[in-house]
């Protein structure tokens, strides 16, 4: 088997990535997503069906009873399409300090989803709403027609509810990816001027933003070859590597678990199929967090969370 | 086809200091600190610089500005008012020569 570029790197630098200690469960709740962003990793969409069965909500739930995590993180696809959301969520409330919902915004706006809101309020819900952009047009090149819009009504509901408002205890992060082939912003001055414009034009308070590059898989890694951006993108990527950004890798600390059940070390491993351990580990057989130490396996797509700052 | 602007001749800039490292040394020294964070920020420095970029018709630096402005968070709508107030001083310095050109006129006309 050849290595991939990512792993002969390294080795160049005599490195390894292994696992630190776990304190998150990442839980993929499905590909089903009300938008086709252009950026998406998992090639989400509203024709995709994949959304986690009864079945693997119930050993969620028992996993979290079990195995006592810092924190828990929903993501998908759009979280607010499963339709059994309300109870995870409940299941899973009082089992993590800390339970976080990853919104496209959008889908938190469908008339399904009129009652989650404020059932995450109740539930001290954590949000991490994605907005790529201060502007319409960015925003929706990424993200499709109307996005902007609904997320900017979606973000003003959040805060009427105490979202992202001081003192509340309701968490509101952003995270904004790059519209194109291109690396993101630095942190701390976007957020600054993200919180400068969303409060003088649109009146809406955050706590934190959070910039990522984009990870060159799914949809995002076939507008890149369709383009003509994937290979300049990707000696971009492998040129900012930065090899102080490992100890701080998100797979390090988290766990992911898919719509199936079988466990990951991180999203994007997921979305390449590179699963956790040597054979499929299914999330009712994990009794323990992995070990610090084990291996953690990599692809070239790994390039993009040790570019520059990072994706931790 | 062969042209005197080659895109990948951008990434030899450094390579200008092979015969002269001291001056391009002091160069590019001057040049790091200049687009440091400062009274300015970053983000506003490199639409600075995209707008001087295209007064002074350098493809290399359009290139890497256009770049440098997207990875600092600026936008297509910021970075085309960039254009606009480069536009407007270099238009408006040709025209307000036309102060000379009148004062000339009428100084010879009855």
């Amino acid at each position: 088997m050849t290595m991939s570029r990512f792993a002969q790197r390294l080795s160049d630098h005599g490195l390894e990535l292994t696992r630190g200690v776990t304190t998150t469960l990442q839980v993929n709740v499905g590909l089903a997503c009300d938008l086709t962003c252009r950026h998406c990793h998992l090639g989400a969409g509203p024709w995709q069906t994949e959304l986690m069965t009864s079945a693997v909500i119930e050993d969620v739930i028992a996993c979290a009873a079990r195995i006592p995590f810092a924190c828990i993180d929903i993501t998908g696809g759009a979280p607010e399409l499963l339709p059994e959301l309300p109870y995870l969520l409940s299941g899973l409330a009082e089992r993590a300090p800390k339970l976080i919902v990853r919104s496209n915004l959008t889908a938190l706006s469908l008339p399904g989803s009129a009652a989650l809101p404020e059932l995450y309020r109740d539930l001290k819900v954590s949000v991490v709403a994605s907005l790529p952009a201060v502007n319409a047009s960015q925003t929706e090149s990424q993200r499709g027609s109307g996005a902007w819009d609904t997320a900017i009504r979606t973000l003003q509901k959040l805060n009427v509810l105490g979202y992202g408002l001081a003192g509340s205890g309701l968490e509101l992060d952003l995270v904004s990816n790059p519209v194109g082939a291109f690396l993101p912003p630095g942190q701390a001055a976007t957020e600054k001027r993200f919180r400068q414009e969303l409060a003088r034009r649109h009146d809406i308070s955050f706590n934190r933003l959070f910039t990522f590059a984009n990870v060159p898989l799914g949809r995002y890694l076939e507008w890149l070859e369709s383009s003509g951006n994937l290979s300049v993108y990707r000696e971009k990527l492998e040129s900012c590597f930065n090899p102080s950004t490992l100890p701080g890798l998100m797979c390090r600390s988290l766990i992911s678990v898919n719509w199936l059940g079988i466990i990951h070390d991180c999203d994007f491993n997921l979305a390449a199929g590179l699963q956790h351990g040597r054979a499929p580990l299914n999330i009712s057989e994990l009794h323990e967090v992995p070990s610090e130490g084990t291996p953690i396996p990599v692809g070239d797509h790994c390039f993009a969370c040790t570019a520059g700052s990072g994706f931790t | 086809m062969q042209t005197y602007y080659d895109p990948s001749d951008l990434k030899k800039f450094g390579e200008i200091g092979k015969d002269a490292p001291e001056l391009a040394d002091k160069f590019f020294d001057y040049y790091g600190s200049v687009f440091a964070d400062g009274a300015l920020s970053e983000r506003e420095k490199t639409l600075i610089a995209l707008a001087v970029a295209h007064a002074v018709q350098c493809p290399y630096c359009i290139d890497a500005y256009t770049v440098a402005c997207l990875e600092k968070g600026s936008n297509l709508e910021e970075m085309t008012e960039a254009l606009h107030v480069v536009t407007a001083i270099r238009g408006g310095a040709s025209l307000v020569h036309g102060v000379q050109m009148r004062k000339v006129a009428e100084k010879l006309s009855l």
